[in-house]
């Protein structure tokens, strides 16, 4: 074997996962595995260590995982990481872990993801039940949000012995891993629920349907609940659009919309009530994971689906994997390509989108170039739904209701990055709800370290 | 409320509530799948979901006692419309406002709540049915102007809710009439705490989410052409559902809730 490239993965073929929501990447065999692992030089300084926001300790699971012994690196994982399945998965690890392996300078990174999803996988169908020995400490801790900041936190603390309670808005946890995130990329039922139901043997309560905020409010939990801190990890689930005409027209749709529908309500499935709408033709606004996810979602909800983006392939912010997916799928790419009006019929519904052409300017302060328009370029292309994946920003309902939360211009919350304390006394946060919308493990990394930060806190009120 | 794993998110208003039993009240019309399948539920069955409370509360419960009486205050309610204005008109009978309400419905078969509203506001409960079968004959936008033009009532705010139709009419009726009027909008949600945007509306110039901006709005300033073209954007789709039940393949069209029409 070529030592250089790393051991291909089973996939299913573009023409027919286009057409079903089943999940993509198949995953390694236990043969497989143990040749990709072997591909590790077992680092004395592995970068990848390093380049991992929850710093999982990877040389030496990859090490059990070429000794065939996957429960053992199932726990050397676990100790780092509470959601592997899940980071194994959708983690951008060309950015993070693979992206400093030494193994890449020369030829292809090993797959540490692949791998450790395969480790993740393996435990799940050995039913490897995660254990909790410590002591409660009599201190109470209220999560909020059951997102993957929140998960993270609430199952480190309950692993220092906190008694600890999630208390989640919608009516199952996971945030974006059930709302947002697809099942062809990450299946619910098996992957999520199991993560899920793992933090909870770890002794965390969730109460869903609860909107802190409403239901009960952050004062109420610290000085009528009894909870000795809170945790905030409510994320950034405000969508954006773009404010042009025509963006209230039917078949008009935030990602955020046509996602949960689809993840969370199951609209694709006959046996579910809520409905989803595709139409014959779907334009999808926008270029990162989530545009990603929506047009692959539309396709396989049977539209031919357009990507409509300002900049050009290389500024694309979506996972290159993603993106090569999309393709490989049939999803068209519209580039340097930017909507100024959504064009509607005399029924309100969507009828096309009036876009302009674009050229790439000087870099600007992000250090991409600035889309320019193009005098004179604009066209109509037809269309029954449109999409916006623009992005989104942290609901205000916490920092409004919440005495001395307070928030910076863009309305995330202002925390310290090393313990995730807040402006106010006792309250925590972390994840997108404080540094807007990025990814699963950088919201973990916030979550292990505000655990970190709380059981500070917590101990000095205790002596 | 969410009736099970394979039940939609629906919106329905808190009618009533007893802090001491730790109930609340929803009433609920039937108009498509999800409502019929919760008709069918008996008590001591079960939503599986149940979210709230959402949205802003009505700007009335702002005001002091003392702001609120000096206020004569109209309600508009239409059909199922009426769940709604019940609370807040129980409300204000408990700062001691009386508030007039005209309360419509297709028919008499479908006037609502009628006793519980009488004992919060007597007799300025004005019953309006379309087809005349009981109370005033007529919708209930005629009545408001009868009371207005003909007995000569003065009113410093208007709350409608009911269907937006009907809102839209009472809207355009009381900018006539110079009466500052709230209405209650009721478009298509998901979530309803702001994080899909399902529900948007053009009042002003703005776009709002019902759901966490509303559900009360200046009626003078909606866009209720927009706002119904919106709500009926799965009409085919919820109507086929309930009638393919109901009707089988018999149906073509014209019941008001399956689009069939259009």
């Amino acid at each position: 074997m070529d030592m250089m490239k790393r051991v291909p993965i089973a996939e299913q073929a573009p023409e027919e996962r286009a057409k079903n929501f089943k999940e993509v990447c198949l995953g390694y065999t236990e043969e497989e595995a143990r040749a990709e692992a072997s591909r590790c030089l077992n680092c004395k300084n592995p970068r990848c260590v390093a380049g991992c926001p929850v710093s999982i300790n990877i040389p030496a699971f990859l090490q059990q995982v070429i000794a065939g012994q996957e429960a053992k690196a199932a726990g050397i994982i676990a100790e780092s990481s509470a959601l592997p399945a899940v980071c194994g998965r959708v983690c951008p690890q060309e950015t993070q872990c693979e992206g400093v392996c030494i193994r890449g300078i020369k030829g292809e990174p090993v797959a540490i993801g692949k791998l450790e999803r395969y480790v993740a996988d393996w435990a799940r169908e050995h039913k490897l039940e995660p254990e909790n020995h410590s002591e409660k400490n009599g201190q109470r801790v209220a999560v909020i949000g059951a997102g993957p900041a929140g998960l993270t936190c609430a199952g480190d603390l309950a692993k220092l012995g906190y008694e600890v309670k999630i208390f989640e808005a919608l009516h199952e946890p996971g945030g974006v891993l059930v709302y947002g995130i697809p099942e062809f990329r990450l299946p619910k039922d098996t992957v999520v629920a199991h993560e899920v139901e793992n933090v909870k043997k770890l002794g965390v309560e969730i109460e869903t349907n609860t909107i802190v905020g409403k239901s009960v409010s952050v004062d109420d939990l610290l000085d009528k609940e009894g909870y000795d801190a809170v945790f905030i990890g409510s994320g950034a689930g405000l969508p954006m659009f773009m404010h042009i005409p025509g963006e209230t027209a039917s078949g008009v749709f935030s990602a955020n919309e046509f996602l949960t529908r689809n993840n969370l309500m199951k609209a694709f499935r006959e046996d579910y009530d809520t409905p989803i709408f595709a139409g014959k033709r779907a334009v999808v606004v926008g270029g990162g994971n989530v545009a990603m996810d929506a047009a692959r979602t539309a396709l396989r909800l049977g539209a031919e689906t357009h990507i409509v983006y300002r900049r050009s392939e290389a500024e694309l912010p979506a996972r290159a994997e993603e993106v090569h997916h999309a393709k490989e799928e049939g999803v068209i790419f519209d580039l340097l390509t930017n909507p100024v009006e959504i064009l509607q019929d005399e029924n309100g519904w969507v009828r096309g989108v009036r876009v302009i052409h674009m050229e790439l300017g000087e870099p600007d302060q992000s250090g991409r170039r600035r889309p320019v328009e193009i005098p004179g370029s604009e066209e109509e292309i037809s269309a029954d739904t449109v999409i916006m994946a623009l992005g989104t920003s942290p609901n205000p309902l916490l920092s409004s209701t919440t005495e001395g939360l307070e928030t910076n211009r863009k309305g995330c919350l202002i925390a310290d990055e090393k313990t995730g304390k807040t402006t106010r006394e006792g309250v925590f946060a972390g994840g997108d709800a404080v540094i807007g919308a990025a990814t699963v493990i950088l919201a973990m990394g916030a979550g292990k370290q505000a655990a970190r930060g709380i059981d500070e806190y917590l101990r000095a009120k205790r002596a | 409320v969410k009736i099970d794993r394979y039940g939609e998110r629906i919106p329905l208003t808190i009618c009533d509530y007893d802090r001491e039993k730790g109930t609340v009240l929803i009433v609920f019309q039937v108009v498509g799948a999800s409502s019929y399948r919760m008709a069918e539920l008996n008590e001591g069955d079960f939503f599986e979901d149940v979210v709230g409370p959402l949205g802003c509360p009505s700007e009335l419960t702002k005001k002091t006692p003392e702001e609120l009486r000096k206020m004569n205050i109209l309600f508009v309610a239409g059909g199922v419309g009426t769940a709604p204005v019940y609370p807040q008109v129980k409300w204000l009978k408990e700062q001691g406002v009386t508030a007039d309400v005209v309360q419509g419905a297709k028919n008499k078969d479908l006037v609502i709540l009628e006793d519980e509203m009488r004992a919060v506001c007597g007799e300025h409960l004005y019953i309006t049915t379309d087809d005349g079968s009981y109370g005033f004959h007529g919708l209930v936008t005629a009545k408001v102007e009868e009371l207005v033009e003909k007995e000569g009532k003065r009113y410093d705010l208007c709350v409608a809710i009911g269907p937006m139709i009907m809102m839209k009419f009472v809207a355009m009726l009381t900018e006539k009439l110079g009466i500052p009027t709230v209405a209650s909008m009721n478009p298509i949600m998901v979530d309803g705490t702001g994080m899909c945007g399902a529900c948007r509306l053009i009042v002003g110039d703005e776009v709002k989410f019902a759901c966490v901006d509303g559900p009360e709005f200046d009626a003078h300033k909606i866009d209720f052409d927009q706002a119904m073209k919106r709500a009926r954007m799965y009409a085919s789709e919820e109507g086929r559902e309930y009638l393919r039940e109901k009707e089988g393949k018999t149906h073509h069209g014209g019941c008001g809730n399956c689009g069939g029409q259009q």
